[in-house]
């Protein structure tokens, strides 16, 4: 069969939004563009199950590969997921619909634009995750920058303006010398096609310096400690659905980015700099995690855990274990539920209340019930309650990283200690105590679109929490395999 | 005579241009009619172009004075289409000032001549006669709204310091034809062991010269002025096309007569590169007047061109080539923006007067973004690709310093982009302006943005159109 499945992924959101974008939609009433937007994304997301199922788990090729040729005799066109990416595409396919369904009470002017961009936004993820040769890889990784920009800075809060140039010349900076990395690869091998790198290998002169030029990227976009300031301000000034996808999908392009390259690629340089990784992400966990114990602002508080998790995610990525990158690859799927849950919780708080401020709220259980019961949960998977997706990835990051590095993991075991206990005070603070602030008697409880969003998120993080196997026989074959590969590189010294 | 239909064009285009200064001086009212032959003598120019050089083989003639090759060929049809776009979307902003007049299109005209003069050269003389034919013509385009006191002080200042460059580059052309004996390219490069160091003299003297034509630091003070002083549509002009042919020139001039002492001109041309680019766009940070902010602009997209000449290679000038075809691209489009600006006969042209564009004029606003955002090198835009080149041009030569200036400049230039696009997506809307545009300024809007966008989908289209050029 030769349907292009994945470039009908990355296509179809665009057109999805180019039919947008010549659709008039009068003022009052904007679900014709809104129905238009969800149908897409949702016919992605059943695109993306198709992709599912037909793939086959037992192999670690890359499967339903396109190749094009693109530039002559320069670039190729090619697209192709294994175990490692298709989780994330799903992720990606997953979460756009929800965002789309939340704008009715966030986004009050200028709905199909923004409907636009999260369009947009989504087929340039899905291209992330699927592009198997550098340079196209570097184009979607750089152009979701625009969309995100605007919809930071169109539809943001009161800062906005500062948080989405800040957001955006931070990430540019750090891409750049991906940028020449990626050409300087082009020189020294003559391709930048990811399949025939990984065969032939990178010459271990050159793999310190490039590896470092990845890592300037990565690191801010994962954020890692200490160029993560960034995250907090957008993550605050974004609108709803904005967080939903820089936390859920956008925080992902860069741990994925460490996986099938910097450990694909540059497995020498990898091994030299695993310390320093380890000292990043073990400050991470336990810097921010103390940071985010202290924060006024609900949305802040979560930007800042945001931070301590995708601590754990490259902690677990370059223990290279088994256990600790399954872990983290299914650490950032659950931290993209979660995540996103938990902004949309502050979402529908604020959306009643307008105030982000964590001393605005307290005892609102008896308000709103049903809202406590789903904020609950995702406040337990937050903190990796067992049941729940988040214990899955952290508890086999942690065990990857014994297995590595004994005092490493001790310290990041210590960090769940503190991750409980920001997000536990936060509940405390937010739902229960004494109802003082008397204008939260007025809040009604979830709206039937709210519970379907919240509902939607809440299945799959208990789900993978009790029975993560269908997310691991994904991936295992795809990482073996990476490791065996990065362990034979190491040995013969390429 | 040999050959004299490969000079056709230069022909053709001279008798034009003394045919419409006899029409203009003999015909009242003439000037619409002056402007619709000129842009049919843009146009019929470039075809003969077309039909009578690009697929010949190098030829040199006039005593090897006169070179048609690819590069030339290609080069001149890139400014007569300049030439005819910017020619073509200006009348209404001279009208609007009742500058509408016969010399300004016959002024455009003498310009390209001398251009199409200096990208033909092959010896020193040749370029020299072009480059002052282009110059005159280019001072008074300057001055040509001269009720403002703006435009004439625009026009003076770059008299006078372009013929102070001008001076400076034929010191260095008497300085070559001293040590060599011969103002021609290939007598040069056959006499060059005996003096390498005295025609590095020669060489220094005549990059000054050539790096104030194409304003590239430190030798950019006039163009903030002039850029700001002059007409917007003049301005457009000098933006775009004086830097094809000067860049022509450049290539021309240190790769036949000089490539062997590239080590001595590689470090210059890096030097200009580099400041260029970090100039201009530090520069512009804090610019508030929009024409200014371009000149700064235009001032670093210089310096990643010439970052493709000093890579030394085939590779590095057909870069150089693709990048100032695509920055002309996308000046185009900004500077059709720029000439919508209009309310009530008054053009606006400060950095404010963008608030909240996006809100009032959505279909303008949408397009200025996406030129800046290309301007600034965001892929998947084509200025992406531009830069791409460049830099795999540059680093392919190992000079990898360059290389992350370059790169680590596009960060800071990023900021003034961003900074438009803030201003005209996230401020408070202003009054409107007029929408009654052209059809050809509305065309060149349209058509600019879209080729920006979807170039992604054929990029091998320019490639291939230049990967025929070659020097080395």
């Amino acid at each position: 069969m030769n349907f292009p499945i994945l470039s009908s992924l990355i296509l179809l959101p665009s057109i999805g939004a180019l039919f947008l974008f010549f659709t008039k939609s009068d003022k009052k009433n904007n679900f014709t563009g809104k129905y238009v937007a969800l149908f897409t994304s949702a016919v992605n997301f059943f695109l993306s199950i198709y992709l599912w199922i037909l793939f086959d788990p037992t192999t670690s090729e890359f499967q339903f590969v396109e190749e094009r040729i693109w530039i002559k005799d320069l670039i190729n066109y090619k697209v192709g997921v294994d175990g490692i990416s298709i989780l994330f595409i799903l992720l990606t396919t997953f979460i756009t619909p929800l965002c789309i369904i939340s704008v009715n009470n966030s986004i009050k002017e200028r709905l199909s634009e923004f409907l636009i961009a999260v369009l947009i936004m989504e087929s340039f993820m899905i291209g992330v995750f699927c592009s198997l040769d550098l340079v196209i890889f570097y184009l979607f990784f750089e152009a979701g920058l625009i969309p995100m920009f605007l919809i930071i800075g169109i539809w943001g809060g009161v800062r906005r303006v500062y948080s989405a140039f800040k957001f955006f010349l931070y990430t540019l900076l750090g891409s750049v010398l991906m940028l020449v990395a990626i050409i300087t690869i082009y020189w020294l091998n003559g391709t930048t096609d990811v399949v025939k790198l990984y065969n032939s290998g990178i010459d271990i002169k050159y793999q310190n310096l490039l590896w470092l030029a990845f890592f300037s990227s990565f690191a801010v976009k994962t954020p890692m400690w200490p160029v993560h300031t960034w995250l907090p301000d957008a993550h605050v000034e974004a609108p709803t659905a904005g967080s939903v996808l820089l936390a859920a999908i956008l925080l992902k392009m860069a741990g994925y980015g460490f996986i099938r390259f910097s450990l694909g690629l540059f497995p020498a340089a990898s091994e030299i700099f695993t310390p320093l990784i380890y000292t990043l992400s073990v400050i991470a966990i336990i810097f921010t995690s103390f940071i985010a114990l202290m924060q006024e602002d609900m949305k802040k508080l979560i930007a800042y855990s945001s931070v301590a998790h995708m601590g754990y995610v490259t902690l677990g990525i370059f223990t290279i274990q088994q256990q600790g990158i399954e872990g983290s690859i299914i650490q950032m799927i659950s931290h993209g539920l979660v995540s996103a849950a938990l902004f949309l919780c502050v979402g529908v708080v604020y959306d009643r209340m307008h105030s982000r401020l964590i001393n605005t709220y307290g005892g609102i259980v008896s308000i709103i019930p049903k809202y406590s019961i789903l904020f609950m949960l995702f406040t337990l998977a937050a903190l990796g309650l067992p049941g729940t997706s988040g214990f899955v990835g952290e508890f086999l990051i942690l065990m990857g990283a014994f297995k590595d590095n004994f005092l490493v993991a001790v310290i990041a075991s210590l960090g769940v200690i503190i991750g409980a206990a920001y997000m536990l005070w936060l509940y405390k603070r937010v739902v229960f105590g004494k109802l003082i602030n008397t204008d939260l008697k007025q809040m009604f409880d979830l709206n039937r679109a709210e519970l379907f969003i919240l509902s939607c998120l809440a299945v799959p993080t208990l789900f993978f929490g009790f029975y993560p196997d269908p997310l691991i026989n994904t991936i295992e074959v795809s990482i073996s395999d990476l490791i065996d590969q990065y362990n034979f590189k190491l040995a013969s010294k390429t | 005579m040999e050959n004299l239909q490969l000079v056709l064009p230069e022909i053709f285009l001279s008798l034009s241009i003394m045919f419409l200064l006899i029409l203009g001086v003999f015909k009242k009212n003439s000037s619409r009619l002056v402007q619709s032959i000129s842009l049919a003598v843009l146009i019929v120019t470039a075809v003969i172009t077309f039909n009578e050089t690009i697929g010949i083989n190098e030829t040199k003639l006039f005593n090897n004075s006169i070179i048609i090759d690819y590069l030339s060929s290609l080069m001149k049809i890139i400014t007569l289409l300049a030439a005819f776009l910017v020619l073509i979307i200006s009348s209404n902003y001279l009208k609007t000032f009742q500058i509408f007049k016969i010399e300004y299109p016959i002024l455009i005209l003498s310009s390209v001549l001398g251009m199409m003069v200096m990208i033909n050269s092959n010896d020193l003389i040749v370029f020299y006669m072009g480059l002052e034919l282009q110059s005159l013509a280019l001072y008074v385009l300057a001055t040509f709204n001269r009720d403002q006191i703006k435009s004439s002080e625009a026009g003076l200042k770059y008299f006078v310091l372009s013929a102070l460059s001008s001076g400076l580059l034929l010191y260095g052309c008497s300085l070559i034809y001293g040590f060599t004996g011969s103002t021609n390219f290939n007598v040069i490069a056959n006499q060059l062991n005996s003096n390498e160091y005295a025609l590095t003299f020669g060489i220094v003297f005549i990059l000054v010269g050539l790096a104030f034509k194409i304003s590239a630091v430190p030798f950019h003070m006039w163009a903030p002025d002039v850029y700001e002083g002059s007409p917007t549509s003049v301005t457009l002009f000098f933006t775009m096309v004086p830097k094809i042919a000067a860049l022509t020139v450049f290539i021309r001039f240190l790769y036949v007569p000089f490539l062997n002492l590239i080590d001595q001109w590689q470090m210059i041309l890096i030097f200009l590169s580099i400041a260029s680019m970090l100039f201009g766009a530090i520069a512009a940070i804090g610019q508030t007047n929009l024409k200014r902010l371009v000149a700064y602009s235009s001032i670093g997209h210089v310096g990643y061109a010439l970052a493709g000449v000093a890579a030394g290679t085939n590779d590095g000038i057909q870069s150089s080539v693709i990048y100032i075809t695509i920055y002309i691209l996308m000046n185009l489009g900004l500077f059709s923006c720029l000439l919508m600006l209009k309310r009530d006969n008054n053009y606006y042209e400060k950095i404010d007067d963008l608030s909240g564009l996006s809100k009032n004029h959505p279909m303008l606003a949408l397009s200025l973004l996406i030129i800046l955002f290309s301007l600034a090198g965001i892929p998947p835009l084509a200025g992406f690709f531009a830069k791409f080149y460049v830099f795999k041009a540059v680093i392919e030569q190992s000079m990898y310093f360059l290389a992350i200036v370059g790169l680590l400049s596009t960060v800071v230039a990023a900021f003034y982009y961003l900074r438009l696009i803030k201003i005209m997506y996230f401020d408070e809307q202003k009054e409107k302006y007029d929408t009654d545009h052209g059809f050809w300024l509305k065309f060149s809007l349209t058509a600019s943005t879209l080729l920006i966008l979807i170039y992604f989908i054929f990029p091998s289209q320019l490639i291939e159109v230049v990967s025929r050029i070659n020097i080395i």
